[in-house]
């Protein structure tokens, strides 16, 4: 356990400083630089010369890719071009928000898609079987934007019960306190998850049914809830939380949509409004910041799935 | 996804000898969802392609008296938009630009994924090592975000939309091929034709990527999917092809500012021709995955 430990935690660190390097790169596409940005497009080309020379931009690039690393460490992203403000505190501000969304709809998801991929497995090739792939076949087809405005449309338009505008609270106890407007958002990434999750359910379930301890739990006259519940699901829930690992990048994108649509003040929003505003700092350090969360969400679902499995262990040794 | 639609049981009287080509293709065929999707695919391409030859309409210029047209008035089958163009005409032009993206750039990311994951695959050690976790880094940065910052770079066209999607999403196709190059290098036939002098782009081209076409042809069709979806975002988050070009992400991203309106031509057609459109590639990818494993036909 502890050589697979190493092994994944130092693939990982490799995986972060890649990261690093590519995002650095992209700061360097940028046209115009940094420069451009702060002095705004009527400088001067001696200004930005200055400019450049004084902020070590007219180095070599691994000098330069050196401080941007430095300044990493030390928390520095950097500061906006338009929010006048640091990039860190913009996004540490934002960060707990699209976690709660994110968590919140994924726990939802997995309420929901669990229960109905066991009950798809079981059922397999059955008219409900059917039926409800069909429904995950179009789920998975539908862009979670075209969702959140179906969403709006029915809960907010035609029966009015709901508000569109999400919970615009700076902290997250205000977030919660207004907790009628987070209802859309979250219902809205839960439904896109569910689609995916249920099929991952379901087929975990179908290799399972074919495993030869289910057979002789069976054999054994154990009862069908104890086969359930205690054999086919523990063992289905192993590649889910592989799988969790794996869906963070699709999360975050879901998160930024969503965002977008209910003006959910999150790392989403923060980016999408950058994004309009070509804000470079705040683009990157969220790509950055994003980038190694998902790397870490990885790292603990591998980990997790060693920890509940001694069968991965053994493969990954 | 898998298919749910059963495949056909093998007969049990003895079948004529057939080819492995012909065999797939029948197995395709013969997958309902397959033929469904397929139907639906050509069906779309119709309807973006020819269907302007049939009703043609001005997609350039704006006719602000008849913005907002509901459906059927003044002979707009699906009505008008806010600044009075044909709603049916701009579902069919906007659907070209989603359908030549899309198609294009999950070519190209299966281009590119396929060499990189049969080269590491094949060369294994070190390079197999660096070029993966290359693969690692670029998934951890959801491509989303990618895309808008690169449409911030540069200013998206339908070109410059094809090579960023295709160059973002080659991700998961390169461990998908890696993962069957490795299995492949040592199998007999390519160590006999390395033993016989061949090189190893020979291995890698002639050898390897052959024999991984299954997999590469089966996530193609996934990634075409994918990539359908992407620009749909990108477009429909303000930053995708300029108008007066559209597609159909952006349209319905017009569409929105009119929910309150009752407008829905604005909002249904364009979301439901992105659905359709991404469940007949799923259909096809799956019924071509039925086909392609041996080991899961007749389950």
């Amino acid at each position: 356990m502890t050589r697979f430990l190493a092994k994944r935690i130092g693939q990982a660190l490799v995986v972060v400083a890649l990261v690093t390097v590519i995002v650095f790169l992209l700061l360097h596409t940028v046209p115009g630089g940094p420069a451009r940005g702060i002095l705004g497009p009527q400088a001067t080309a001696a200004a930005i010369a200055a400019f450049n020379h004084e902020h070590g931009f007219d180095r070599s690039l691994p000098e330069q890719y050196w401080m941007y690393v430095s300044g990493l460490l030390h928390g520095d992203l950097g500061a906006s071009y338009t929010l006048n403000q640091s990039v860190s505190s913009l996004i540490e501000q934002r960060i707990p928000k699209t976690l709660v969304l994110t968590g919140l709809s994924t726990l939802v998801a997995l309420l929901v898609a669990i229960p109905l991929g066991v009950w798809q497995g079981r059922r397999r090739k059955g008219l409900t079987d059917y039926f409800i792939t069909t429904l995950v076949f179009i789920g998975y087809a539908t862009p979670v934007f075209f969702l959140a405005l179906i969403l709006v449309i029915v809960f907010a338009e035609k029966i009015p019960i709901l508000p569109v505008q999400a919970p615009q609270a700076e902290t997250l106890a205000g977030l919660f306190a207004d907790s009628r407007g987070l209802v859309l958002p979250i219902l809205a990434g839960a439904i896109a998850s569910v689609a995916v999750f249920s099929r991952y359910m379901r087929s975990a379930v179908l290799d399972n049914l074919a495993e030869d301890y289910v057979r002789t739990a069976r054999a054994k006259g154990a009862s069908e809830r104890r086969v359930v519940w205690l054999h086919i699901m523990r063992n289905s829930l192993t590649p889910i939380v592989a799988m969790l690992g794996y869906q963070l990048p699709v999360l975050f994108s879901g998160a930024l949509v969503i965002e977008s649509v209910f003006n959910y003040p999150g790392m989403g929003l923060l980016f999408w409004n950058a994004a309009q505003t070509s804000d470079y700092p705040i683009l990157l350090g969220a790509v950055l910041v994003i980038a190694v969360a998902t790397v870490i969400g990885s790292l603990i679902a591998d980990i997790l799935q060693a920890f509940i499995d001694p069968r991965v262990r053994g493969a990954i040794k | 996804m898998t298919a749910s639609v059963p495949s056909p049981v093998v007969a049990a009287q003895p079948a004529p000898v057939v080819g492995p080509y012909r065999r797939m293709v029948r197995l395709f065929f013969a997958n309902r969802l397959a033929v469904t999707g397929l139907v639906l695919l050509a069906l779309l391409l119709l309807f973006c392609f020819v269907g302007p030859l049939v009703h043609p309409t001005d997609q350039i210029h704006t006719q602000l008296a008849d913005a907002n047209l509901a459906p059927g008035v003044k002979g707009h089958p699906l009505g008008t938009d806010d600044v009075g163009r044909d709603v049916l005409g701009r579902l069919m032009v906007g659907g070209q630009t989603s359908l030549e993206i899309g198609i294009a750039a999950g070519l190209l990311a299966t281009l590119i994924g396929t060499v990189w994951g049969a080269v590491a695959g094949y060369t294994g050690g070190w390079l197999d090592a660096i070029m993966m976790r290359v693969v690692d880094a670029g998934i951890a940065i959801p491509a989303l975000f990618l895309l808008l910052v690169s449409a911030t770079i540069f200013r998206p066209t339908v070109t410059t939309q094809i090579l960023i999607i295709g160059c973002v999403s080659w991700l998961v196709p390169a461990r998908l091929v890696r993962a069957e190059a490795l299995s492949l290098r040592s199998r007999d036939f390519v160590q006999a034709m390395m033993a016989m002098g061949g090189s190893h782009r020979r291995a890698v081209f002639r050898h390897i990527i052959p024999n991984a076409i299954g997999t590469v042809v089966v996530n193609a069709t996934f990634q075409v999917a994918d990539a359908i979806l992407l620009v749909a975002y990108v477009s429909f988050l303000g930053l995708g092809v300029a108008p007066p070009a559209t597609d159909w992400g952006a349209m319905l991203s017009n569409g929105i500012s009119y929910t309150y309106d009752g407008y829905w031509w604005l909002i249904f057609p364009a979301g439901i021709a992105i659905i359709l459109v991404v469940s007949a590639f799923n259909c096809i990818g799956d019924g071509l995955r039925d086909s392609f494993e041996v080991r899961l036909q007749g389950r």
